[in-house]
């Protein structure tokens, strides 16, 4: 059972592997290396248009033409941060999968951090009153009176 | 009052997901917005869509405010906003200068003998290039740029007349006051 559980999950990687591959058309590698680099930097930049597609896996227009605009980049010989940097400037934050750490990003970045932390002092201030008033711990609920 | 606190934490879980939905509810999802308001529009230098020899650059737009609106044949949602074009833009105070956004020149023609032509100046972008530059993703998209060529005001998607009323009327109304 388990082992068929693996080999599906492995079969399904697979599957959305080669449907992501074939978003791509075929562009003018100068040679192997240059393609992984653009399908990388491509894999970590999102489609405008079609919110949780990246610009390899989205077949939008504007992915194509982002794409081509990428590819054309590249030609010139700009860096993959000079080339998000490009397009951040005209598409803003929001083209990035990995949102960098500024004012407006921080409750995304540390609200969880704040709400665990907010759980946990909870958690801590509870126990301490328990253990000050010597009250015995709660009787452990087997669950099995239903 | 300790016994309280998943209550409260229950409804504040509550308040948190009820704004989620409001919020999802109240604003477009897909819009994003533009880090170009109030930066220097792009430079820019297209071909007259029914004279292509002639060609417009920024430089000959500069001088007074003008609205910027990026349209295609191909794009339903133009075709609902074009009618209010139609019937405020002469009513505005600003020029409207018209997109044509990845369209073959063709279609635009015979899409705006259909719909009519509410535009003073009108560009094609056929390749969608210069599009990029405005970080145009989708049409319709609108800009609204002022007498020396900077970006105040981005719609994405249609216009509807209460967002005339509410927010590009205020805005034109806001250079009116700039320039006296």
């Amino acid at each position: 059972m388990k082992r068929l559980a693996l080999l599906l999950a492995i079969g399904l990687l697979l599957f959305t592997g080669l449907a992501g591959a074939q978003a791509i058309e075929p562009m003018p590698f100068k040679d192997h290396a240059q393609e992984l680099r653009f399908q990388h930097l491509t894999a970590q930049l999102r489609c405008p248009m079609c919110q949780n597609e990246t610009l390899a896996d989205s077949n939008a227009p504007i992915a194509r033409d982002l794409r081509h605009e990428v590819f054309r980049l590249m030609q010139e010989g700009r860096t993959d941060d000079q080339i998000k940097q490009f397009l951040v400037a005209r598409y803003s934050d929001y083209v990035l999968y990995d949102p960098p750490v500024n004012p407006t990003t921080w409750v995304l970045w540390f609200g969880p951090l704040l709400i665990l932390l907010a759980g946990a002092v909870v958690v801590v201030v509870t126990i301490r009153k328990r253990s000050r008033s010597g009250a015995p711990p709660p009787a452990i609920d087997h669950g099995d009176d239903w | 009052m300790s016994r309280l606190i998943p209550f409260f934490a229950f409804l504040a879980l509550c308040g948190l997901f009820g704004f989620g939905i409001w919020w999802n509810s109240h604003h477009d999802q897909t819009a994003i917005p533009s880090p170009l308001i109030d930066k220097p529009a792009p430079e820019f230098a297209l071909p007259e869509l029914y004279d292509p020899s002639k060609v417009v650059t920024k430089k000959d737009l500069l001088g007074k405010p003008y609205l910027l609106n990026v349209f295609a044949s191909w794009c339903v949602e133009c075709a609902v906003e074009h009618p209010l074009l139609e019937a405020e833009g002469p009513s505005l105070g600003v020029e409207l200068v018209g997109y044509n956004y990845k369209d073959q020149p063709d279609d635009a023609k015979a899409w705006l003998a259909q719909h009519g032509n509410p535009y003073q100046v009108l560009m094609a972008d056929v390749s969608g290039q210069t599009a990029i530059d405005f970080g145009v993703y989708a049409a319709p998209e609108t800009f609204l740029i002022d007498a020396r060529g900077v970006i105040r005001y981005k719609r994405i998607g249609p216009f509807t007349p209460e967002v005339i009323e509410k927010e590009l009327k205020p805005a034109i109304a806001a250079l009116a006051r700039e320039s006296r």
